[in-house]
């Protein structure tokens, strides 16, 4: 067991450095922090200054070294645009966004999958069919668009949600959260729904779809034949035949809820990391994205170690000897 | 008094095109401790009959006509779960492939134990120590090791042996076997045969045997039902069926086998194939492949009747 976690982390390395380097590369060579910097008011002197100053005068592959071993020791250089070290800002902003997406995902999971089993059982019901037809539009509306119309009906027309920000935070010396107050509840609300929509619907779908399959499968007709009450049929032996396929995409899905908001912190100006990432995009403060991205990896490669962990707890056949 | 009662049988299926009748009238009985062996073609309506004695045809099947009676108490009209009480407490099933009826997530004494305490007042260690005896009876060796072991851990044929636990660990009055050999490896099925007699024979069940193997048939039944296109067509005791059967379909059946005891013969095949449900002949549907139709044969259709030392449905013994 232990082993096996190693050598998943050893395998994730170098996918941790190639997405490093990639993200160094991309940046660094569109867009010139320099000019942004010094605005349109400054001597040549003054430039090759700051030039030396950020270390852009190096060649680029000791650049990404520097960079790179600097990150190792948790240090992601300073921000162009804000003149602090990049770690304090990210952890500034990450617990913003950490919570969002733990709601969103709590909120995609425990309506998705039972609405999944439920349609897959009474896959002819009515209500079935309206839910199917809901997810459609879950899966089929591009987020911010979401985001905006929840944001006309709830903040506009309701009043009864706030349309920005994280309402009110209790701050720690580590951590702020919105979770101890009514207000800073409320204000998650409208973003994790917009955030965790689309995996929801995508859960949902998934899990009927995976039901239908093992509701037909000869196990299951076995268990009714025995008399097992219809409770223990559907939510012991077939749900859980259905979460192999499940955990993968919903652990795929909870990556990308981190990575998709982005666009749904910039819709509700949510102090997250990723309004982070797109002010600094707009004046291409370099250390604050390849930072940004090199985290988004980690966070991939840990997904990804826990849902195998998950597999070798739901399902005995892959508990082979490695 | 009789364990089970079919009478008048019949399975529809609804279809755009009217309602496929994959059974139609189909009666026999199963007296206490006696194992009746059902034979025919593939899509004769074998597993569908089993099927709908339990309660499970699948939708849009139905009942469409007739009853079932457990020791006499009709269950066909029961509801759902009046009837999955009866599943496993009082008719065990068997299915037909063991590597596909385990739930490969679940122990193997997991499924033993929660089968046992659906049905019976058992506490958690006595269900263990029941399901451990078990294991031992249908003779998976180190059974009280073996209990947590997974389905993907076990043999096709000590699988089937699980399966078999399976469906007498409630401990039911009958039990229907849907072919359990057929997807076993030759060299254990007579192993699984014998097993299975040996645990009814114990406990005096009954055992509706579903199987193309004539040679089981002739070692373990006490009576035989051939069936085609939905329909019993003869029945009767199985030295009688077997040496002198009286419907011509039976007769083209048991061509192959000279002696009662040969074991490995086949089921033989008949020229033609059997007619399909929206395709019925009109009269006896049979007549398209017998070889001794006549007049009577096409325009009214044989129930079954006294022939010779069976019951037939053929208007030869009218
Ligand atoms: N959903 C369905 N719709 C229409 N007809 C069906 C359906 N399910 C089964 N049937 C019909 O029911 C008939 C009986 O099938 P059954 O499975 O009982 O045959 P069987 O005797 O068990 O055959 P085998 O030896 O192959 O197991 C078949 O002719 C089949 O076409
Ligand atoms: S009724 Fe006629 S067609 Fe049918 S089996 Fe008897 S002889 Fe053959
Ligand atoms: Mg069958």
């Amino acid at each position: 067991m232990f082993a096996f976690i190693v050598s998943r982390v050893l395998q994730a390395v170098p996918v941790v450095l190639v997405v490093g380097l990639i993200a160094y590369a991309m940046f660094a060579f569109v867009g010139d922090p320099v000019t942004i910097m010094l605005g349109t008011d400054y001597t040549e002197a003054q430039r090759v200054a700051l030039v030396k100053q950020l270390g852009l005068d190096q060649p680029f592959f000791v650049q990404y070294a520097k960079f790179m071993w600097a990150a190792l020791h948790g240090e992601f250089g300073i921000s162009y645009r804000l003149a602090r070290p990049v770690t304090d800002l990210l952890a500034e902003r990450m617990p913003a966004t950490l919570e969002l997406a733990l709601t969103a995902s709590v909120f995609a999971l425990l309506i998705g999958v039972p609405m999944g089993v439920y349609t897959g059982i009474y896959r002819t019901a009515f209500s079935s069919r309206v839910f199917m037809i809901f997810s459609l539009i879950g899966v089929s509306l591009p987020t911010f668009l979401i985001g905006i119309l929840l944001i006309l009906v709830f903040s506009v027309w309701l009043q009864v949600l706030p349309s920005f920000g994280r309402g009110d935070v209790v701050r720690f010396p580590h951590w702020s959260t919105g979770f101890l107050t009514t207000g800073g509840l409320k204000a998650l609300i409208l973003p994790a729904v917009t955030l965790g929509l689309f995996q929801m619907t995508l859960i949902m779908r998934l899990v009927r779809a995976e039901m239908l399959e093992v509701l037909r499968s000869d196990y299951i007709k076995f268990a009714r034949a025995r008399g097992l009450g219809t409770r223990a049929i559907n939510f012991g032996h077939a749900l859980r035949n259905t979460l192999v396929p499940v955990i993968t995409i919903a652990g795929l899905q909870i990556g990308g809820i981190i990575a998709f908001s982005i666009v749904t912190e910039t819709v509700f100006q949510w102090p997250g990391m990723g309004l982070l990432f797109v002010q600094s995009v707009q004046v291409a403060d370099v250390p604050v994205m390849a930072a940004y991205l090199v985290m988004i990896s980690v966070l991939f490669v840990l997904i990804n170690l826990v849902v195998d962990l998950l597999y070798y707890a739901v399902d005995p056949r892959l508990r082979v000897v490695r | 008094m009789n364990v089970l009662d079919v009478e008048n049988l019949t399975v529809e299926f609804p279809t755009r095109r009217g309602v496929l009748r994959a059974l139609d009238h189909v009666s026999f009985s199963i007296a206490p401790g006696e194992v009746l062996g059902v034979v025919g073609e593939s899509g004769a309506g074998k597993s569908l009959t089993g099927a709908a004695i339990i309660g499970l045809l699948e939708p849009p099947g139905r009942i469409g006509g007739g009853q079932v009676l457990l020791q006499g108490h009709r269950i066909d009209d029961l509801p759902y779960e009046k009837m999955r009480r009866i599943r496993g407490k009082q008719i065990g099933a068997i299915f037909q492939d063991p590597l596909t009826t385990l739930n490969p997530l679940y122990s193997v004494g997991r499924q033993l134990i929660e089968t046992m305490q659906t049905h019976l007042p058992l506490s958690n260690a006595d269900a263990r120590l029941r399901a451990v005896r078990w294991l031992e009876d249908v003779g998976i060796p180190a059974a009280k090791q073996r209990i947590d072991a997974y389905p993907h851990e076990f043999s096709g044929g000590m699988r089937q042996r699980v399966v078999i636990a399976l469906a007498l660990c409630a401990e039911p009055r009958l039990v229907i076997a849907d072919e359990p050999t057929t997807a076993l490896d030759v060299s254990i099925q007579a192993q699984v045969i014998a097993l299975l007699r040996r645990l009814t024979q114990e406990r005096g069940l009954s055992v509706m045997l579903i199987t193309h193997d004539m040679g089981v048939i002739a070692e373990a039944a006490d009576r035989i039902a051939v069936m085609y296109a939905g329909r019993v067509v003869e029945i009767g005791g199985v030295a009688e069926v077997v040496r002198h059967p009286s419907h011509p379909y039976t007769v083209g059946l048991m061509g192959s086998i000279p002696v009662l005891d040969a074991r490995v013969e086949r089921l033989r095949q008949i020229e033609g194939a059997m007619p399909r449900l929206n395709a019925m002949p009109p009269g006896c549907p049979f007549n398209p492949r017998c070889p001794r139709t006549f007049d009577r044969c096409r325009d009214e259709r044989p129930e079954l009747m006294p022939a010779r030392q069976t019951a037939a449905a053929c208007w030869l013994y009218a």
